[in-house]
């Protein structure tokens, strides 16, 4: 198993998805001799997980049935430990292909938080690209940096411990992208700019206030990005459901002709299959701010390059 | 940032696909970042060199100290020689893995000095933009290209950078435009409060359409129209600043005539496609398609069946999402497949080596176990052209039949040629339909696409069966209903858990300062996805309690899920 990789079987030391039921999973580490309680039952991990297929049915201790699923970013975006906000998948597909994201793509990312957008940018850059992400919170960094050797994604990810808007990326001229997920957006596009590479790229800023992408895109119009767009991207659920509705009646068409055992029953209705909203669905999460870095121009280019070999002397 | 007295050393380049190992005599301490760079050249100049030549980007991987040199240099020998690029760095990735080396990425020593790949070369597929407006087309020289209701010729954008802007002069030759910013009209001009004194009496503007084609005539950049039509416009001064701003980007917008040369990528497709053809590629907005390639866990070495009749977007956006590692098989209906959106991406030559087709009506043939790829009826599918001649043959008469082989024959003699390049091409599409028949018969797909103008519901039911289980598929479709009969049967059918209809909403802003607010229209519907995870359809083995115990309580299970 890892986020990047399927693998057939359950081993130890995994990740897995336990599937409960409609929208009802947890998470947890496949270890030999452990146990998972579930609402069915008790789960052993080494007579019921490892070996098995994933997707396949484990039967618990008290006879009930779940399934066991190969984690993905996606459901490891619904089931993650809650450090921070979190991003989810409707913003990060959004993010994905608009920062044009794909296998080889050296990204910038910060704040890294519970890592819910993390895992999902590695997959798509992985195998050879590569994510730099800056938490400024120590133990949240820690912690992301744990997660991704566990879930065998380390060797892609460097995760550094600083802030970003004042200390920036760590690296200069490297990045295809940058994403940014900070209270002040604004203050750390300088750093974005210099984390990119010369031939520019993709930057996006995620910013649940208005006023907040207000300033960022003057700070976005400001360092010369071009194309600045803001978007707000919604997901709607469909619930499909078998339905009843009762038909009126209006009593015998022509009373005097018509058999009373002709007439629709008072209690006829008709089936339907059709879909309702939920009763409350996320309608905000944020704002995503997309703009793109222009190439440095040669001359202006050459500069830094002098600039940065007088520093190595 | 750990130390090795002689590190062994991976390298991984890019364009030549090579895996490459080395060992370092002296002690180093490897650090990330630009220092590696340093490093680099100063112990291993001709690695550098070597990295410079191909221009490719190199991969560095400090994999453990001295011990490891020789086995991995004895497995890099193996593996370059028996296997191409998208096997290899997943190959050896498992067995590092598998080897529980301590392997850390330390840099990627990405020649950004080099432009040569950045630069348009003749025959490449690029797009075009000006605005909002895109236009995908292939750089040939002495070719009319027309865009926006303006034609010219794109033969002076070779050897340019991407990205770069060119201004259409007259005979339609582009001028790369000089990077210079354009002084703005911010030097405190007259303005307005409000515009209670502005009249709509078509008299403002004192300059006639005659006169604008004139100066047009004349050469006169677009720049230098719109100042004109400035300052002969009666009412300009009397604008609000903001009303000002809007008419020179209005006009800007008319008569400037520039236009970029972009490298094409997904999301730039995917917005010329749902802009200018939404027909040709079932109206699936590029936020549904960010979605499909999302859900669908999309990623590099996984292999992944795409059932698709969007001109070859949603196939290219997948390709794209795999960067060449892994398979992608296309499952196509009638005659072959459709992918002149593939194109347009501009991929390396290397990924077609991961693109497969097999045609729908060779699926069931293939579930049943009946598919016999060495067969003759096989030849007939691909080509329209051949199925023709196919089926009618097999429809027709004996002596009709005789008389078209005849026929035939007469035919195949005046264009030996022709036909024997005609025998090779079907022995091709036969070893390549063998090779995705080998792709599917093992069931254990990673991945399920599906955005089409068909009925979805007997295209999943009928293509899931390839996925393995614990493998998430996404469907697409511009209606609802169609979808909620897939749910349905797929939740009667068992085999999916995780069933989710859902469609998505975008809203465009407008920023500036004080005047943000959403943009004034907004795209109605982007298509509809039903997405989901196979699981196995099979009982769960027991392992020591009796059916008889088991079984109620999976019938309670069953109702909760149901209820739920």
């Amino acid at each position: 198993m890892s986020f990047v990789e399927y693998s057939e079987f359950i081993q130890e030391g995994d990740v897995a998805i336990i599937f409960l039921g409609h929208d009802s999973m947890m998470p947890i580490k496949v270890q030999q001799g452990a146990q998972t309680q579930t609402r069915y039952g008790v789960i052993r991990h080494s007579k019921d997980l490892i070996g098995q297929r994933f997707g396949t049915k484990v039967t618990c201790s008290k006879g009930g049935w779940v399934y066991v699923l190969h984690p993905t970013p996606e459901l490891w975006t619904l089931n993650l430990p809650h450090r921070t906000q979190i991003l989810y998948t409707t913003d990060i597909a959004n993010i994905t292909m608009m920062l044009e994201l794909k296998p080889g793509s050296v990204v910038c990312e910060s704040g890294t938080g519970s890592g819910s957008l993390s895992h999902a940018i590695l997959r798509t850059i992985a195998p050879t690209g590569h994510l730099h992400t800056v938490e400024f919170h120590q133990q949240r960094a820690e912690k992301a940096a744990e997660e991704f050797r566990e879930h065998r994604v380390g060797h892609l990810v460097t995760v550094r411990n600083q802030d970003v808007c004042k200390e920036g990326f760590g690296v200069t001229g490297v990045a295809d992208a940058v994403f940014l997920d900070i209270p002040s957006p604004w203050e750390a596009i300088q750093h974005a700019k210099s984390a990119m590479k010369k031939q520019g790229g993709r930057v996006c800023s995620f910013s649940p206030c208005i006023e907040q992408v207000q300033k960022t895109c003057e700070a976005l119009a400001g360092q010369g990005f071009e194309e600045i767009s803001t978007v707000e991207v919604l997901l709607r659920v469909h619930e499909v459901r078998s339905i009843t509705l009762p038909l009126p009646d209006f009593g015998p068409d022509k009373p005097l002709e018509t058999p009373t055992d002709t007439r629709i029953p008072s209690n006829a209705s008709v089936l339907c299959k059709t879909t309702t909203p939920p009763r409350e669905m996320a309608g905000h999460t944020g704002y995503l701010t997309f703009a793109t870095k222009p190439r440095i121009h040669c001359l202006f280019y050459l500069q830094f390059v002098y600039f940065g070999l007088i520093m190595w002397i | 940032m750990f130390e090795f007295d002689h590190p062994t050393v991976l390298f991984y380049n890019s364009l030549s696909r090579r895996l490459d190992a080395t060992t370092w005599n002296e002690p180093i301490r490897v650090d990330y970042g630009e220092r590696l760079i340093h490093l680099l050249s100063t112990i291993c100049p001709e690695r550098i060199l070597n990295a410079k030549e191909t221009q490719a980007s190199t991969w560095v991987y400090v994999v453990g100290d001295i011990s490891y040199f020789s086995i991995l240099l004895f497995l890099l020998g193996i593996l370059n020689e028996c296997y191409s690029g998208s096997y290899k760095s997943s190959l050896l990735f498992s067995w590092l893995s598998s080897q529980k080396i301590r392997r850390e990425t330390v840099l990627m020593a990405d020649n950004e000095d080099d432009d040569s790949q950045q630069r348009v070369n003749e025959g490449d597929y690029v797009v075009l933009k000006r605005g909002d407006i895109y236009k995908a087309v292939q750089i040939q020289k002495k070719k009319k290209t027309v865009f926006e209701k303006q034609w010219f010729f794109l033969d002076n954008a070779v050897g340019e950078l991407y990205g770069t802007t060119f201004e259409v002069v007259s005979g339609g030759t582009l001028q790369p435009r000089k990077p210079k910013h354009v002084e703005h009209a911010a030097d405190a001009k007259e303005a307005g409060t409000d515009n209670r004194h502005i009249l709509d009496d078509g008299k403002s503007q004192k300059l006639t359409r005659d006169d604008i084609e004139t100066l047009k005539e004349q050469g006169l950049k677009g720049q230098e129209i719109v100042q004109q039509l400035i300052e002969n416009s009666t009412t300009f001064r009397d604008k609000t600043e903001f009303a000002q701003e809007k008419y020179i980007k209005k006009k800007k917008k008319k008569y400037e005539n520039s236009v970029m040369v972009l490298r094409p990528s997904c999301r730039i497709l995917a917005m010329m496609y749902h802009g200018r053809e939404p027909g040709k590629i079932c109206h699936l907005r590029y936020d549904t398609l960010a979605q499909m390639l999302t859900l669908g866990n999309i990623h590099a070495g996984s292999k992944v069946l795409v059932f698709e009749t969007c001109a070859g977007l949603v196939l290219g956006a997948v390709m794209e999402r795999m960067g060449g590692y892994g398979s992608v098989v296309q499952m196509y209906p009638g005659g072959g497949p459709v992918r002149a959106g593939v194109e347009s991406f501009g991929f390396p030559p290397h990924f077609n080596e991961t693109l497969h087709e097999f045609p729908i009506q060779h699926v069931n043939a293939l579930l049943a176990g009946t598919l016999d790829t060495d067969a003759k009826d096989i030849d007939e599918s691909p080509d329209a052209e051949d199925q023709n001649m196919e089926t009618n043959s097999s429809e027709n008469s004996a002596a009709e039949k005789e008389a078209q082989e005849r026929e035939k024959r007469r035919e195949i003699r005046c264009v030996v040629l022709q036909g024997q390049e005609k025998k090779v091409r079907m022995e091709e599409k036969r070893k390549k339909l063998a090779a995705a028949a080998v792709l599917l018969q093992g069931r254990n797909a990673d991945g399920l696409v599906i955005a089409s103008r068909f009925h979805p519901c007997p295209v999943l039911l009928g293509l899931i069966k390839f996925l393995a289980p614990s493998r998430p598929f996404v469907v697409y479709s511009q209606y609802k209903e169609p979808l909620i009969e897939c749910y349905t049967k797929l939740r009667e059918q068992g085999g999916a858990v995780s069933l989710r209809l859902t469609d998505s909403w975008i809203r465009h802003y407008q920023v500036l300062p004080n005047r943000t607010h959403p943009v004034l229209l907004m795209s109605g519907g982007g298509g509809y996805l039903l997405s989901g995870t196979t699981v196995t359809t099979d009982t769960p083995k027991v392992n020591t309690e009796p059916t008889s115990v088991e079984e109620p309580a999976a019938k309670r299970v069953k109702l909760e899920e149901e209820t739920e």
